[in-house]
C-alpha cells in the first residue's frame, strides 16, 4: 500500500508526492482500488447552480485506465489519419485527438444505462462506450466488421447494447433527439440520463434552443454537453456566438464550464450534472477543450488559427500530458513503465487495424437492406418498371 | 462551339476515368486531338475550372452591383471548396462575411436583405445541408411576392449550394436533393453543367428576380476546366439547350451527370445509335418546348439524375412529356437514376446512375425494340467485379 489517502483540502498539496512512496522505490503499477482525491485543475464556473466540489474521489486503478483509455484513443486517431491519407478510409473523417478527456472522463461516471447521443467526431466516444478497436477500424474501411455493419463509415458509430444512439451527420441535428431519450427515461422510471453532446459550432444552430426549451418544459433528465473545441469549422467561436460563454446560454437552463482537458473536472461535472437532472431537469455543460486536427480530413486546422497556439495546448493543456503527471507524481508507475502501456496499445490498435482489412466489404445487396423494416421493402424495378420487380430485402 | 466544348468535356471524362472515376481534383491531361479541334473554335477567354468560374462570377456580380453581398459558413476564408476565395480581401468583410453554422438563419437572413433590394448570395456548404432552411426556402422565399400580393419579394436572393456524388462522400455529402425545391412554384431551380455555363447561369440566378437555388456539381469543381470568357456575360434561364444532336433518341439531364450521358453517347454511336443530348439547365420552370420538339423528333426519351428515381425530376419531365407527345412515343420513357435508397457510402459506384447503366437501356431498346434489365448491369470501371454484380443479381 504505497499510497496513504490524501484528504487534504487546500490545492496545490495534491500533486505533492505522497510521503509513504519514498519506501518502494521498485513496485509493480498500482491496480489498487483503494481511494484517492485528485483536485480538478481550475474551479468550475456556474450559471444558476452551485459547484460541485473540486476534489475528485478516484483510485490508481481509475488514473491507470484512464491513462491507458485516453492514449488508446490518441493512437487511434492518429492511425485513422494515416489510413485515410492512404485512401483505405473513405468519406469524411473527424478526429477526436486533444478531446479525449471528455469521452473518458464522462463514462467515469455514468453507467451504459444512460444514454449518449453525438455529433459525426464520434470515434472516441464509442470506444468509451465499450466498443472494440476492430469495430472502430472496419467501420472506419467500410467493412461487416464494423460497428454499422459498414454502411456507416466515420460519422455513423451506434451500440445498442449500451446505449450509445450514435454519430449523427448533420450539425445540432442530435440534440433534440436527446430530448426524446431523455423522455423515455423519465418515462420509464430508469434512474438514467441522456447526455446530448454538440460542438461550440452546432451552438448556434436553432434547434438547440428548442431543445433547451422542450427539456427545460418537461424537466427531461437531460444533460446538455458543448464539446466546445473553440472551432466551428474554420470559424473561431467568437466569430460565430455573440456570446460564447455556452454554459450560460440555456438562460433559464443551469450550467457548468468545465476544463475539459481534466478528465477528472469531466467526470466530477457529469456525476454532478446526472444527479442534478434526475432530480430537476436539465443542465448545461460546457467542456472546454480542444482538438488538434482540422475540422476533418480536408482541413489541415492550421489556416484559422497558429501553430504556436496548437502547440502551446499541447505543452499546456494535453489530457494525456496531465494524467501522465499526476500517475508519475502519486508514483502509481514510472514513465518507463507509462512509455511501455503507449507501446502496448500502439500494438493494439496496428493489430486491429490488420484484422479490419482482413474483414470483408458488405454484400453488395446490403445496398438495399434497412431502406425500411424488413419486408416492407423498396419495390425495385426494370427501367420500364414492369419487366423486373422485386421487393428487396 | 458547343460541340467542341462537349467533345473536350468528354476527353476529359475519358482521360480522367484511367486514375479515378470518380475524384475531386484530377486535372485535365488532355487528349490532343480533341484539344486541337477544340482550340480552333474557342472563345478568347481563360481556361478556367468549375470552382474558378464561379469565383470569377461573384466577383463581377459583388463589382457590377454594391448591393450585393456573399455570406455563409466559411466563406470569408474561401469556403471549403475554394469558391469564394479573395472576395472578402477585395470587397471587405462587410460585404462577403461568414455566418455561424445555422442554415435555416442564413437562408432567413438572405430572405431579409434580398427583400430589402439587395443581392443577397448564400452559400449553404453543401447540399445535403439545406434541410434545415427547407422552411424558410419553401415557406418564406417561395410565397413571399404571392402573400404580399407583390408588394414584398426576395428576387435578389440566391443559394449556391454544392450537391452530387464525389466517389467516397458518404451519406450526408453527396445527396441530389433539386427535386424537393422543383415542387415549390416561386422559386427557381438551377444546375450547370460546367464552367462555362456556370459563371453565366450564376450571373443570371444573382440578377434574376425570382429568388433561386443554384445547385454546384461539386464533383466539377476542379475536374472540369473549360475556356471561360472573362467578361461579364449572362446566359439565360429557363432556356434548355441541345449539347449534341442526334435522331434515335433524346437524352436529357443536368448538371454533372450531363458528362456522363455524353460518354454514353458516344459508346451509342459506336454502335449506331444517334443520340440528341439536352442540357435542361433550369429545372423549374423548366423548357418543355426544346424537349418536346426533340422528343418529337426521335420519339423516345431517356432522363438520367444522380437522385433517387422515385418523385425525382425525372418524373415530372417524364409525365410531361407524354402528356405531349404521347402518339409519338415509340416507347415507354426511360429513367436511368439513382436507387431508391439513402446515399450509400460503399457501394456508391453502384448506387449512381453510370454510363453504362445509361448505355444498356438505349441499347437494348434500338435493338430489340424493348426495355430490359439495366439497374443492374455494373460498370466494368466501377471498381465492382462480376462476382459482386452476380451477388447483387443472386437476391431477385
Amino acid at each position: 500500500m504505497a499510497l496513504s489517502h490524501l484528504k487534504s483540502s487546500s490545492s496545490g498539496s495534491n500533486f505533492l508526492r505522497p510521503l509513504a512512496t519514498a519506501f518502494s522505490l521498485r513496485r509493480p503499477i498500482s491496480t489498487s482500488t483503494d481511494p484517492l482525491t485528485i483536485e480538478t485543475s481550475i474551479p468550475f464556473t456556474t450559471h444558476r447552480c452551485d459547484p460541485p466540489s473540486r476534489t475528485v474521489d478516484t483510485s490508481p486503478q481509475e488514473l491507470l485506465s484512464f491513462f491507458r483509455d485516453m492514449a488508446t484513443m490518441r493512437r487511434m486517431e492518429i492511425a485513422a489519419d494515416s489510413l485515410y491519407k492512404a485512401k483505405l478510409i473513405r468519406g469524411f473523417c473527424h478526429l477526436y485527438d486533444g478531446q479525449e478527456a471528455v469521452a473518458v472522463g464522462m463514462e467515469a461516471a455514468i453507467t451504459k444505462k444512460d444514454s449518449i447521443i453525438t455529433a459525426y467526431r464520434d470515434h472516441c466516444t464509442f470506444l468509451g462506450r465499450g466498443g472494440t478497436l476492430l469495430e472502430i477500424f472496419s467501420e472506419l474501411m467500410g467493412r461487416q466488421g464494423g460497428c454499422s455493419s459498414g454502411k456507416g463509415g466515420s460519422m455513423h458509430f451506434y451500440k445498442k447494447n449500451s446505449g450509445f444512439y450514435g454519430g449523427h451527420g448533420i450539425v445540432g441535428a442530435q440534440v433534440p433527439l436527446g430530448c426524446g431519450l431523455a423522455f423515455a427515461h423519465k418515462y420509464n422510471k430508469d434512474d438514467a440520463v441522456a447526455f446530448a453532446l454538440y460542438g461550440d459550432g452546432a451552438a448556434n444552430q436553432g434547434q438547440l434552443f428548442e431543445a433547451l426549451n422542450i427539456s427545460a418544459l418537461w424537466d427531461l433528465p437531460i444533460i446538455l454537453v458543448c464539446e466546445n473545441n473553440h472551432y466551428g469549422m474554420g470559424t473561431a467561436e467568437w466569430r460565430a456566438a455573440k456570446s460564447p460563454a455556452y454554459y450560460k446560454r440555456g438562460d433559464y437552463v443551469p450550467g457548468l464550464k468545465v476544463d475539459g482537458m481534466d478528465a477528472f473536472a469531466v467526470k466530477q461535472a457529469c456525476k454532478f450534472a446526472k444527479e442534478h437532472a434526475l432530480k430537476s431537469g436539465p443542465i448545461i455543460l460546457e467542456m472546454d477543450t480542444y482538438r488538434y486536427h482540422g475540422h476533418s480530413m480536408s482541413d489541415p486546422g492550421s489556416t484559422y488559427r497558429t501553430r504556436d497556439e496548437i502547440s502551446g495546448v499541447r505543452q499546456e493543456r494535453d489530457p494525456i500530458e496531465r494524467i501522465r503527471k499526476l500517475i508519475v507524481t502519486h508514483d502509481l508507475a514510472t514513465e518507463k513503465e507509462l512509455k511501455d502501456i503507449e507501446k502496448e496499445v500502439r500494438k493494439q490498435v496496428d493489430e486491429a487495424i490488420a484484422q479490419a482489412k482482413e474483414s470483408p466489404m458488405p454484400e453488395p445487396s446490403e445496398l438495399f437492406t434497412n431502406v425500411y423494416a424488413k419486408g416492407m421493402g423498396v419495390e425495385a424495378y426494370g427501367a420500364d418498371r414492369k419487366e423486373v420487380r422485386a421487393v428487396l430485402p | 462551339m458547343v460541340m467542341a466544348t462537349s467533345l473536350r468535356r468528354c476527353g476529359r471524362r475519358l482521360v480522367s476515368s484511367v486514375f479515378n472515376n470518380r475524384e475531386f481534383s484530377t486535372t485535365f491531361q488532355g487528349n490532343k486531338a480533341i484539344q486541337q479541334q477544340h482550340e480552333q473554335l474557342q472563345e478568347t477567354g481563360k481556361s478556367l475550372n468549375l470552382c474558378s468560374a464561379i469565383n470569377q462570377a461573384l466577383h463581377i456580380a459583388l463589382e457590377t452591383d454594391p448591393r450585393s453581398y456573399v455570406f455563409g459558413e466559411d466563406v470569408s476564408f474561401g469556403g471549403v471548396f475554394r469558391c469564394t476565395t479573395g472576395l472578402a480581401e477585395k470587397f471587405g468583410k462587410k460585404r462577403v462575411f461568414n455566418t455561424p453554422l445555422c442554415e435555416q438563419g442564413i437562408v432567413g437572413f438572405g430572405i431579409g436583405l434580398a427583400a430589402m433590394d439587395n443581392r443577397a448570395i448564400a452559400e449553404i456548404q453543401f447540399a445535403d445541408y439545406i434541410f434545415p432552411a427547407f422552411d424558410q426556402i419553401v415557406n418564406e422565399a417561395a410565397k413571399f411576392r404571392y402573400r404580399s400580393g407583390n408588394q414584398f419579394n426576395c428576387g435578389g436572393l440566391t443559394i449556391r449550394t454544392p450537391y452530387g456524388a464525389v466517389g467516397h462522400g458518404g451519406h450526408y455529402h453527396s445527396q441530389s436533393p433539386e427535386a424537393f425545391f422543383c415542387h415549390v412554384p416561386g422559386i427557381k431551380v438551377v444546375v450547370p453543367r460546367s464552367p462555362r455555363e456556370a459563371k453565366g447561369l450564376l450571373l443570371s440566378c444573382i440578377r434574376d428576380t425570382n429568388p433561386v437555388i443554384f445547385f454546384e456539381p461539386k464533383w466539377l469543381y476542379r475536374l472540369a476546366v473549360e475556356e471561360v470568357p472573362e467578361h461579364d456575360y449572362m446566359l439565360p434561364l429557363s432556356e434548355a439547350e441541345v449539347i449534341r444532336e442526334g435522331s434515335d433518341i433524346t437524352l436529357v439531364g443536368w448538371g454533372a451527370q450531363l458528362s456522363i450521358m455524353e460518354q454514353a453517347c458516344f459508346d451509342a454511336e459506336k454502335e449506331g445509335i444517334s443520340c440528341e443530348l439536352i442540357d435542361l439547365k433550369t429545372l423549374i420552370p423548366w423548357d418543355k418546348e426544346t424537349v418536346e420538339a426533340s422528343v418529337r423528333k426521335t420519339g423516345k426519351l431517356l432522363i438520367s439524375h444522380e437522385a433517387p428515381v422515385t418523385g425525382g425530376f425525372g418524373a415530372e419531365i417524364s409525365a410531361s412529356i407524354v402528356e405531349r407527345c404521347f402518339l409519338r412515343l415509340e416507347a415507354p420513357v426511360a429513367r436511368i437514376c439513382g436507387l431508391d435508397t439513402p446515399f450509400p457510402l460503399v457501394f456508391e459506384p453502384f448506387y449512381v446512375p453510370t454510363k453504362n447503366k445509361v448505355n444498356s437501356c438505349y441499347g437494348n431498346l434500338t435493338l430489340d425494340g424493348k426495355w430490359v434489365i439495366c439497374w443492374w448491369c455494373l460498370d466494368a470501371d466501377s471498381g465492382c467485379d462480376q462476382s459482386n454484380s452476380k451477388l447483387l443479381v443472386r437476391d431477385w
